[in-house]
Parts: C-alpha cells; sequence; structure tokens
C-alpha cells in the first residue's frame, strides 16, 4: 500500500464514494464499536498518565530526600545531632541537612497522636531532614559512617517503603497501556468482522464491478474509504464523550491523590486528540486486508 | 482476438471440455449454441477470464490469458463487453449511472462522457429511463441497459449469453439488432443462445458463424441451422 494509495483514498472520489450501497446495521456497528473503544481509550490514556504523574512525582520526591532519625539517651541527642549534622555537610551530593523542630514533629505525629499531647515529655527521637543534590549521595558509605561515628543514628532514604508504591503505580500505567493495546486489537477485530459482512452483504457489487473492469484496488478504495470514515466520526465522537467524562471526574482538590488526578493535564490533553486517528488508521488496515482478502473470492 | 486452443475444462465433477479449440477473429460474428447444460456459458467465461481452463490455452489480444494477474483481468475486461442473461445491476444507483459503471472504474471523466452516454442511452432506447433505478425495468429495458454497459468503453468483443433469454420476441430482435449494429462498427461478437429461431433471423441479416457444443467438443453447426 503505497503513500499515493492513500492519498488518494483520503481524497475521495464522489463517483466511486457512490459505488458502495448506502449501508445498513452493519456499518452503524462500526461507528458505535469505534465510538466505544475510543471512549474507553481515552480513559485508559487517563489512567496512564495519572499513574505514570505519581509515579514520576513519588519517585522524584522521594529520591531527593531523605530523614535521619537520631534516638539515642536524651542527654546525648543534642550532642549526636550536631555530629549528625556536620557529617552531612560533609558529605559530597547532600545539598542540604536540617534538624526538624519540636513543631515540625508534633505536626507529623498529630494526625495519630492528636494536638494536645505534651511532646516535650515523651522521649521522641530527634528527625533530621536530608535533601541530596542532582548528583546524589552514597547511601550506604554514609550510613556506615554513621554507625561508626553517631550511635543511634539511622539513616531511613524512604526506598523501603517508596519503592513497592512506586512499582505498584507503575503496575497501573503498565495496566491502562497493556488495555489501551486491547482496545486496539478489539477495535481491529470488530472492525474486520464488520468489514467482512459489509464485503459480504455487497458481494453482487463486487462482482459487478469486477465484471466491468474494476481493479482490485478501486474496489477496495471505495469500500476502505467508507468503513474507515465510519470509524473516524465513531471514535471522534467517543473522544469527545471520554473527554467530557473526564472532566466531570470529581476534584480532589488540594489532596494529593492518585485517584483524585485521573485525568490530563497541560499538553496531556492533547493526547486523546490520537484515538480517532489512531482508530481511523486501525480500520483503515483491517479494512484493507479484509477487502483484499475477499476480493481473491471474485474472478 | 480470441483464441481457445485445446482448452479443456473440469468443473469438479468431470470434464466438461476436454478439447475445444475456437478462434474469434476480429469483426466476426458467431452464435453458439447447444442444450442447456452442454456448457455454453462455462466457454464464455473461459473467454473473458472468468473462468482459468484445466488444460489448454486461452489468450485474448495475443495475451495468455492463464498470465495474466488481477489487474491485467480487470484490464482485459475493459476490452471485452458482457452481456449475461441475468444482467446484474448495482440497484442502488439509477441506470445512467450504472451503463457509465465501466467508465467510472477505468477512472475517465464522467462530465466529459455526458454526450456519449447520452448517445447510448438513446441508441439502446434508455433516455427516458436514465433516472430510472435498475429495478425499475423491464426484463428487455435491462438488457439493452446491459448492453450499453457492456459497450460503453467501446470495447473490441462483445460476448452476450443467452441476451434474449428473458425478453419477447420483438425485445429479442431489437437486442439483435443493436448487435448487429455493433459488429457492422468492427466489434467482435459471440452470442451463446439456444433460441435457433433467434439464429436464423440473424443469418438473414449477418454473416454469422453458429457453432454448436455437443460431445463435450465444439463444432461449426450444419445446414439445419
Amino acid at each position: 500500500m503505497s503513500i499515493r494509495t492513500i492519498r488518494r483514498l483520503l481524497a475521495g472520489d464522489a463517483q466511486s464514494d457512490r459505488i458502495v450501497p448506502p449501508s445498513g446495521i452493519t456499518a452503524h456497528l462500526i461507528l458505535f464499536a469505534a465510538a466505544a473503544m475510543a471512549f474507553l481509550a481515552v480513559f485508559a490514556l487517563a489512567l496512564a498518565l495519572a499513574a505514570g504523574r505519581v509515579a514520576d512525582r513519588w519517585s522524584d520526591d522521594l529520591s531527593q530526600s531523605a530523614t535521619l532519625r537520631i534516638s539515642g539517651p536524651a542527654e546525648q541527642r543534642d550532642a549526636q545531632t550536631e555530629a549528625a549534622l556536620t557529617i552531612l555537610q560533609e558529605t559530597p551530593g547532600i545539598a542540604s541537612s536540617r534538624p526538624l523542630s519540636v513543631q515540625e514533629q508534633a505536626m507529623l505525629l498529630a494526625p495519630w497522636l492528636g494536638t494536645d499531647l505534651p511532646l516535650q515529655d515523651l522521649p521522641l527521637p530527634q528527625l533530621i531532614e536530608v535533601i541530596a543534590d542532582q548528583t546524589g549521595y552514597d547511601t550506604d558509605a554514609l550510613q556506615q559512617r554513621l554507625t561508626d561515628e553517631v550511635p543511634g543514628a539511622v539513616l531511613d532514604d524512604h526506598s523501603r517503603w517508596s519503592a513497592p508504591v512506586v512499582d505498584a503505580v507503575q503496575g497501573l500505567r503498565r495496566l491502562g497501556l497493556i488495555s489501551l493495546l486491547l482496545i486496539a486489537g478489539t477495535l481491529a477485530a470488530t472492525v474486520t468482522l464488520a468489514a467482512r459482512a459489509v464485503l459480504a452483504a455487497n458481494a453482487q457489487v463486487i462482482e459487478v464491478l469486477r465484471l466491468v473492469g474494476a481493479q482490485d484496488r478501486f474496489v477496495t478504495r471505495a469500500f476502505v474509504r467508507r468503513l474507515t470514515l465510519r470509524a473516524l466520526v465513531g471514535a471522534s465522537s467517543g473522544m469527545v464523550l471520554g473527554l467530557l467524562a473526564v472532566l466531570l471526574l470529581p476534584s480532589g482538590g488540594e489532596a494529593d491523590g492518585f485517584l483524585t488526578d485521573i485525568g490530563f493535564h497541560g499538553i496531556g490533553w492533547l493526547v486523546p486528540l490520537l484515538v480517532p486517528a489512531m482508530t481511523a488508521a486501525i480500520a483503515f488496515v483491517a479494512t484493507w486486508l479484509a477487502a483484499r482478502q475477499k476480493l481473491t473470492e471474485f474472478s | 482476438m480470441i483464441e481457445l486452443e485445446q482448452v479443456g475444462y473440469d468443473y469438479g465433477g468431470g470434464a466438461l471440455f476436454g478439447d475445444v479449440s475456437l478462434s474469434l477473429p476480429a469483426g466476426s460474428f458467431h452464435f453458439l449454441t447447444g442444450p442447456s447444460g452442454s456448457g455454453k456459458t462455462t466457454l464464455l467465461k473461459l473467454c473473458y477470464g472468468a473462468l482459468r481452463p484445466t488444460s489448454g490455452r486461452v489468450s485474448a489480444f495475443d495475451d495468455d490469458i492463464a498470465a495474466a494477474n488481477r489487474d491485467d483481468m480487470a484490464k482485459l475486461r475493459r476490452r471485452i463487453g458482457v452481456v449475461h442473461q441475468d444482467c446484474r445491476f448495482l440497484d442502488h444507483i439509477p441506470v445512467a449511472d450504472n451503463v457509465a459503471l465501466p467508465l467510472t472504474v477505468a477512472g475517465r471523466d464522467l462530465v466529459k462522457e455526458q454526450d456519449n452516454l447520452g448517445d447510448l442511452l438513446d441508441w439502446v432506447g434508455l433516455t427516458e429511463r436514465a433516472d430510472a433505478l435498475p429495478t425499475e425495468l423491464s426484463g428487455g429495458e435491462r438488457q439493452r441497459a446491459a448492453l450499453a454497459r457492456a459497450v460503453i468503453l467501446s470495447p473490441d468483443v462483445i460476448l452476450a449469453d443467452e441476451p434474449t433469454g428473458n425478453i419477447d420476441w420483438e425485445m429479442s430482435q431489437r437486442l439483435l439488432r443493436l448487435l448487429i449494429d455493433l459488429n457492422g462498427m468492427g466489434k467482435t461478437v459471440l452470442i451463446a443462445s439456444h433460441d435457433l429461431s433467434l439464429i436464423r433471423a440473424a443469418k438473414s441479416e449477418v454473416q454469422a458463424r453458429v457453432l454448436r457444443i455437443s460431445d463435450n467438443q465444439v463444432q461449426l453447426a450444419g445446414a439445419d441451422l
């Protein structure tokens, strides 16, 4: 199939367009199937993009920060904190480090302990926030030095709990992409079946066309154009409905949650525009293959 | 124009032809007759490549049909006009568009061909029925529309399979007259028909060879015709 063939197909021909009879329920099936698949594809895209955003954000945020916990005896805690801060300042790859204030630690504990508890009476460890620079630091080496010089200091780079979460979100993104592939495959199968039905129903038309000297590409073009345009119209409708549905999803406001962030951001709103184009391309190829195969039945 | 050399055809249940040779020279007029089921339609289909022989060679315009690909066959059919007894049309478009169908598939500009189309419809007496749908035509009108469609590209050969099978005598004579006119323009004509009265009527107006299919062979018919 050459570029010229595709161009001629898209340009159309009023005469050859008339040759295919007004189609019935089968062509409407293509319209509906394309609309439904495009609707689902928009959701799968929104899911995949949202999962990607969350995974990237968590991965970036958490990989840049770590927490150092000083949990030695209370009388040694200040000295250990000073020693730890000195080590952190000397460690390459660390952009900044600072001990959290009592108020900040109280805020972190508030969801579990409430705000009325006298934290100063509790043997809380001192937390130090560690922010890495772009090059990062050697976690193992730092942990080893802290163990040697500041007993009771424990470095938590968040990987223990963040890795499975990021993996899970990445899995969701993969699921979204697999869904897109399945949707494309289902659409191709549906269009192929519908195209075969249309071609079978129009066997007499094809027979007449061959009798009067129509080449295969003429017959193919007439059917492929008709069915591809229907798929394109159906997919465009489904995409618009899908986008409206995504727009109407409840927002989580300021909350930073995955389920409240399903949708498109910025240039991402342009991605669904690919759905009708891809649908038309799938319909084009599926119908073209079905037509070429069907035509071999005619002399 | 069209040559069949020692052609055999087996339809799967046995040999319909064993060793048929036939030549249709340019400008000739042939009738092909024989009882129902003798293979007249099959022989015509072999002539325009709708069927491939199981043995022997069919050539059209000096090209071996067996070597022709699908596009070659399509182009060949633009040079061979075919009229069937049960002529088929695209029932959703008007008669004029059906007649012009070979022009459309050949990529010709229909606007430029409007005069020719009008003349052709006038020649077959269907000017008044140009906008009718094929389903609205009588048997005779359908045959004439099929003939107009078969000749609109000015083919070199016209093959007609029982063209008068579904129409009355008067209409048969009219259709025959059109085919004789075409032969007068230098076209090669082959008519398959079991209607001997039609063949006798034609022989008084045109120099025609009458071939008969008998015992799996094609023979020149004798003086009984």
